[in-house]
């Protein structure tokens, strides 16, 4: 499914909603007998909740009951002394007072503020460069650059792991050609540079790609117009290219800020090359995997799994609400 | 400007873009350069490794053979077997979770059916929902239920693909003409007969899609079942050399020799994603850039 030759993924202009309205599917079911529509909206209905249903079920068991039964678990609280009891929202109240909490959502939010920019403007170079140069290289590129997308996070950290490691990495030998000692990315200085080097590697090809899908989806004969028109070719780049790509723009920092929020695997990879630069309360994620693994402590877990859920969440939604307007993946 | 207009475009336009192909270059070298490494290191026993030779170039003595004997056999065997347990979830996630999206997403793009928009809302905020939140939660209820430490603590949640859904719901309501069903249903086929020899093979490209990216996803997979796992005959591949990471690195010189192992076992573990990932290159692109086009 080549999205952008093949007609049936809607494109701009000739897009629709995600649900069209029911008239319209009553009308093609044929509204001439009422007899015959109740009897077709009937058999439309079991046979709409059977397909979906499957889903529906893995949906509630695996979606639905998980996060209320964290809801549920982060309203209680466990202790030698008084055994299981009810604390309301005691739980969040110790989070939001948690160092190790506070600290590890204060890490992800400044990651996610350097992070994000540095990500979209590498993709969207490499996405107009891409747009313009169209030789046999440059296809190759493309795929090369997108290529880290297709590799485990744990390998790909892993890997650069062992790119910034004194022991076998090549930095140290390329400083020590010239007499210095070459930077540690694995230090408490400087692994916040080692870890956006990773993700940014990473995920930048993925990000690429859907600016360059949509960039091919503009019609050229805007461009011809605005160089009519006098206009140069950073003009072209400013005024109508990023301008058409604000939904794909909008869709990859909405992804970058999930994934940011609930960092996870590359600095639990990281953490024993790393030695001591990475503590165990890092990023929230980390932390509550260390409530549940290493101090079973399932009641803190829940509480923190659930806040930054409902944090990532109500972020998202405010951010797609705000953004609206200037049409979005969802609308 | 003797040349001919022609000739004399063409001219100019190889200095032109000269230096963003030397752009070009410089980012694919970067992005290529921690494959490379692998590459080269995997060839190396632990004196090339820790000896201080050149790091992005072959020792004198290439011993892949060697290194490919020793992962095979370390530990009693358990990288071969960790692969294993890798394209078990991932074949049987990613065509689980590939069946209940095609289903779904079809009654969504097919029906009007009592609660259909409600339910499609539920679906469209579950796709922001991140998924490692749900790890720890999926954890703990099914560590009540007694289900965890077991392959279907790692499967069952991978079923879970809402983003499956909402593409192929997408495809499905401007790849499958209404008449064509309607057609059907009047030759007295029913609604599931119909979607299985009409719909189905319409779908084809959005299925493969789907599958290809949640075969993918549940390889690359390592909170899940890193929680959900202590017994390490279960484990992935990503869990399992995540393990002999930590080992290595926790027990410093001792574990030098591991290091040889781990290296290797990274490249053979990404080989084919490799494959797979440039083969069916059509297939990715169509599921990742939609959204992006409207």
């Amino acid at each position: 499914m080549t999205a952008s030759t093949s007609g049936p993924v809607p494109t701009k202009g000739g897009g629709s909603t995600p649900l069209p309205d029911d008239g319209m599917t009553a009308s093609t079911t044929g509204d001439v007998q009422t007899t015959k529509r109740r009897r077709t909206n009937s058999r439309q209905n079991v046979a709409g909740w059977l397909f979906v249903g499957p889903f529906g079920i893995v949906f509630l068991a695996l979606l639905v009951l998980p996060i209320g039964y964290a809801l549920y678990m982060s309203l209680f609280q466990k202790s030698l002394i008084f055994g299981t009891r009810f604390v309301f929202l005691g739980n969040y109240l110790k989070a939001f007072s948690d160092p190790s909490f506070l600290g590890g959502v204060w890490f992800v939010l400044r990651f996610s503020v350097v992070l994000i920019p540095v990500q979209m403007a590498v993709s969207l170079a490499i996405a107009l460069i891409l747009d313009t140069v169209t030789s046999k290289f440059a296809r190759f590129s493309r795929l090369m650059i997108f290529l880290p997308y297709a590799i485990p996070t744990v390998i790909g950290a892993l890997m650069w792991g062992f790119l910034y490691s004194r022991n076998f990495g090549p930095i140290a030998d390329v400083f020590g050609a010239f007499g210095a000692s070459g930077p540690d990315f694995l230090s408490s200085n400087l692994i916040f540079y080692g870890l956006l080097n990773v993700v940014t590697w990473q995920w930048a090809g993925y990000y690429m790609i859907i600016l360059y899908a949509a960039l091919q989806g503009i019609d050229p004969t805007l461009y011809e117009a605005a160089r009519i028109d006098g206009a140069s070719t950073w003009q072209i780049i400013v005024r109508i290219k990023i301008r058409l790509l604000t939904p794909a723009l909008v869709l990859i920092l909405v992804f970058a800020l999930i994934g940011t929020l609930q960092f996870f695997n590359e600095p639990k990879i990281l953490q024993q090359l790393a030695a001591g630069a990475i503590p165990d309360d890092f990023t929230p994620n980390m932390y509550a995997y260390q409530q549940a693994f290493t101090l079973a402590n399932n009641n803190y877990s829940s509480t923190i799994s659930f806040a930054l859920g409902a944090v990532v969440f109500v972020c998202v939604y405010i951010f797609m609400f705000v953004t609206r307007k200037r049409g979005n993946f969802l609308s | 400007m003797s040349a001919t207009d022609l000739e004399g475009r063409r001219v100019r336009r190889t200095p032109r873009y000269l230096p963003l192909h030397i752009v070009l270059a410089l980012l694919v070298l970067y992005f290529l350069i921690p494959f490379w490494w692998v590459v080269v290191n995997s060839s190396k026993d632990s004196a090339g490794l820790f000896g201080g030779g050149n790091a992005l170039w072959f020792s004198s003595d290439i011993n892949y053979i060697e290194n490919l004997k020793q992962l095979f056999t370390y530990n009693g065997g358990l990288y071969a077997r960790w692969l294993a347990n890798s394209a078990l979830y991932a074949f049987a996630g990613g065509i689980g979770a590939t069946v209940l999206a095609v289903l779904a997403g079809y009654g969504f793009a097919k029906y009007t059916f009592v609660g259909r928009r409600a339910a499609f809302s539920i679906l469209l905020g579950a796709v922001m929902v991140p998924a490692t939140a749900l790890v720890i939660p999926t954890f703990i209820l099914f560590s009540q239920a007694g289900l965890t430490d077991t392959i279907w603590s790692v499967i069952l949640p991978t079923l879970l693909n809402p983003f499956g859904v909402f593409l192929v719901n997408l495809y499905a309501r401007d790849a499958v003409p209404d008449e064509l069903l309607d057609a059907a249903r009047v030759d007295g086929a029913g609604e599931f007969r119909t979607f299985v020899k009409v719909a189905l093979p319409m779908l084809r490209p959005v299925i493969v899609t789907v599958l290809l990216l949640s075969v993918v996803s549940s390889w690359n997979n390592y909170f899940l079942p890193l929680a959900m796992l202590v017994d390490n005959r279960l484990f992935p591949v990503t869990v399992g050399i995540g393990l002999w990471q930590s080992t290595a690195s926790t027990y410093g010189a001792a574990g030098t020799n591991l290091w040889s192992i781990i290296i290797l076992g990274s490249l053979v573990s990404i080989i084919p994603l490799i494959i797979a990932f440039l083969s069916l290159q059509r297939y990715w692109r169509g599921g990742l850039t939609v959204g992006a086009l409207k």
